[in-house]
């Protein structure tokens, strides 16, 4: 049947989220959630091979579509997901072991864990800018209670500061896609058809500029909140400290992307009904105002999370800058980065989350000689910060010197302030893992052996793609920068 | 009398629907100054009244049969349903009789204005871009926006926020519906589902934050700050 890839894609973590909701508190209910993020994979690789032997997917009436951009992204948001669940097992059975939770709160988490992931395929798979809105906002209040999982005066601070920055943040998303609504009523009609992106794509040409450009404004502020672009990035440091790590690596590595994703869809739009640069240079704006801010208050913590947080919001806003400028290059680039980030950043949060579990604290002050007590953390965090850095030969190096020279080239103005802000990011990065991963300690074992596979599979893949991109990639990554501009 | 009769006379529908409108923005007022929980969980109820019947209003004269079970929903979630949740949790939490002090309840007022100011010169180019006989309204609606954001600022408990992010709903909810008479069923059921599930989720949120904290005042949660950890 056309576009059953795309059911069971949805299906499966839709089904697993009612089976965990079940019988999440069970012994045996870390590895079913590990089954189920499996089969939400092997979905997704299956309509993936299906996208690139057909090309772009429509169906269901036109409910849901899949090109080249979200393609890719579908198979990132999947694979992540599998290995953060890998990860998450012994994780979260150390937890319980610590009585840091109790079974019915594992039973809840289990439960989130796949109604977010659903929420997130449901995101990048729906043709509508409505469910759109709908699913991301579930999105959040699938997390809310993930981010207060241990119920601390400091977890339920940063749930609230998540639950209500974002809810008003993407509000005024909300307000923008009723504008969008009101531009495409015009010229589309009223009724259903009027908010699905593939149909406003063909029209986008006549789309009402006015509105549109008001549209956008509102847009990239409510889903800029939720891709951690400063100004409106607070929450984000927050609900990454005091959250399970699990949760924090699929904040970073997923919905970051997510959010960004709805910003660079509707911008497609909106350069095509006004033919000026005015959303890109929206999107330059916030991209370097994160980079900076992400950049100087990273060097200001004390938390291994909070730091590793504000990197996220850094690469955001580098990520954002590149599509902001536009052109195949950049655009390239930013899908390039927007990959080894989410893998690196995830990488980095398992092999983090280890050494916190072992070491008892989040403070960087406190956690010493990893490579000591537990010689794969350490590598795992070391050669992960490395990566993240953008050291040569890992991918994140490829795309950031792929945004930065064209940013000379095209943007001369913010070619030195990225670079300044990366420089610092670097210095005040580099020493702190330095000290944490070679200093002197004393530690001990965890009850439950920790699943490193996932850091070194992504760093591979990250390594892989500083060297060698596959062709099919390749082809997805220039495909989706044409469509995109 | 000469200059009344000046005026275009403006049909029974639209009248109708700027009473409802100005309704809406007065409700909006009297939550921005309510010191009482109880009571402003009854406004809330009475906003998504008047929305209700807004949205039957435009259904009549302008025969969407959508905009029927927009009104249905909305009496069904916004005047019944999250009403009761509210009052339920309330005296579960036993704040029913809770009164907050609020600071300098006419220059909140004043700033209310300002906003409405901005919001009419906000809407200005828009309303003259949409064909509905409700354009008029769409400065209020986002009037209604504005001052639920300031009623978020300026309250310090847990529930009058959670109240005033649903009046920032039912704005964008008003907004809609004098924009474009209401978004695509689909995304309209979407909204609402959100919202239910928001509250519900809230509603668990609230007892685990009075654990934590022993009260619902979020003057406690200032821990998570740049500069102290």
């Amino acid at each position: 049947m056309n576009g059953s890839e795309i059911a069971f894609t949805l299906g499966a973590p839709a089904a697993g989220a009612v089976l965990l909701a079940l019988y999440g508190d069970r012994a045996q209910a870390s590895r079913l959630n590990v089954w189920v993020s499996l089969m939400t994979l092997v979905a997704s690789a299956l309509l993936a091979m299906r996208v690139v032997s057909e090309g772009s997917l429509l169906a269901y009436n036109d409910a849901f579509f899949v090109d080249s951009f979200n393609v890719f992204l579908v198979t990132l948001t999947a694979f992540v997901a599998f290995t953060t669940s890998i990860f998450s097992r012994p994780y979260m059975l150390n937890e319980q072991a610590h009585g840091r939770i109790t079974s019915g709160r594992l039973r809840l988490y289990h439960c989130m864990y796949q109604v977010f992931v659903f929420t997130m395929l449901l995101v990048l798979l729906t043709n509508n800018m409505g469910i759109m809105w709908v699913a991301l906002e579930a999105a959040t209040l699938a997390t809310v209670l993930l981010v207060s999982l241990y119920r601390t005066p400091a977890s339920i601070e940063a749930a609230w500061k998540y639950f209500i920055l974002c809810s008003v943040g993407i509000a005024q998303a909300l307000f923008g896609t009723i504008l969008l609504y009101l531009a495409a009523e015009k010229v589309l009609g009223g009724g259903g058809n009027a908010l699905l992106w593939t149909h406003l794509n063909q029209v986008k040409g006549d789309l009402e500029p006015t509105v549109l450009s008001l549209a956008f404004v509102f847009l990239i502020v409510g889903y800029g909140t939720k891709a951690g672009l400063a100004p409106l990035h607070n929450w984000l440091p927050d609900a990454h400290a005091e959250g399970p790590t699990p949760i924090s690596a699929v904040l970073s590595g997923l919905l970051l992307n997510i959010g960004l994703y709805a910003i660079v869809r509707c911008k497609v739009l909106v350069d095509g009904a006004l033919g000026t640069p005015f959303a890109g240079h929206l999107m330059m704006g916030f991209g370097i105002l994160s980079v900076v801010m992400g950049a100087f208050f990273l060097s200001r913590q004390k938390d291994v999370k909070r730091m590793f947080a504000y990197s996220s919001i850094e690469h955001m806003g580098l990520t954002t800058f590149a599509f902001g400028m536009g052109g195949p290059v950049a655009t390239f680039a930013a899908m390039l980065h927007m990959t080894v980030h989410s893998l690196t950043k995830s990488a980095i949060f398992f092999a983090v989350g280890h050494a916190t579990q072992k070491t008892g604290t989040q403070m960087m002050d406190q956690i010493r000689g990893l490579i000591v007590t537990n010689p794969t953390i350490g590598w795992g965090m070391m050669l992960g910060t490395l990566a993240i850095l953008g050291m040569p030969p890992f991918g994140v190096f490829a795309s950031e010197f792929l945004i930065l020279t064209t940013a000379m080239r095209e943007q001369p103005w913010a070619a030195p302030i990225l670079l300044v802000s990366l420089a610092v990011a670097f210095a005040a990065m580099f020493s702190r893992v330095q000290a944490m991963v070679f200093g002197e300690t004393t530690g001990k074992r965890l009850p439950h052996a920790p699943a490193l596979i996932p850091v070194f599979v992504h760093l591979a893949l990250v390594l892989m793609l500083g060297l060698w991109i596959p062709p099919y990639l390749a082809d997805w990554y220039r495909m989706a920068a044409k469509l995109i501009g | 009398m000469s200059t009344l009769s000046a005026l275009p006379a403006m049909p029974m529908s639209v009248q109708l629907i700027n009473l409802m409108a100005s309704l809406m923005l007065l409700i909006a007022f009297a939550m921005l100054a309510q010191r009482r929980i109880r009571s402003l969980i009854y406004l809330f109820a009475w906003q998504g009244a008047v929305l209700a019947v807004n949205c039957l209003i435009v259904a009549w004269y302008t025969g969407h049969g959508e905009l029927y079970l927009s009104a249905f929903f909305t009496v069904l979630l916004k005047v019944i349903a999250l009403p009761l949740v509210l009052h339920y949790l309330i005296r579960k939490l036993d704040i029913q009789w809770d009164v907050e002090t609020l600071i300098n309840i006419p220059t909140t007022m004043l700033a209310g204005i300002v906003l409405v100011v901005f919001a009419f010169n906000l809407a200005l180019p828009i309303s003259q871009l949409a064909g509905t006989i409700t354009r008029g309204t769409l400065g209020i609606a986002i009037a209604v926006v504005l001052l639920a954001f300031l009623m978020m600022i300026t309250r310090r408990k847990a529930v009058p926020q959670v109240i005033g992010f649903l009046a920032m709903e039912n704005g964008l909810f008003f907004a809609a519906t004098s924009a474009t008479y209401g978004m695509p069923m689909v995304v309209e059921l979407g909204i609402l589902l959100d919202v239910l599930m928001g509250v519900l989720i809230l509603g668990i949120f609230f007892f685990h934050v009075r654990e934590a904290f022993d009260s619902l005042d979020l003057k406690h949660m200032e821990k998570l700050k740049e500069s102290g950890e």
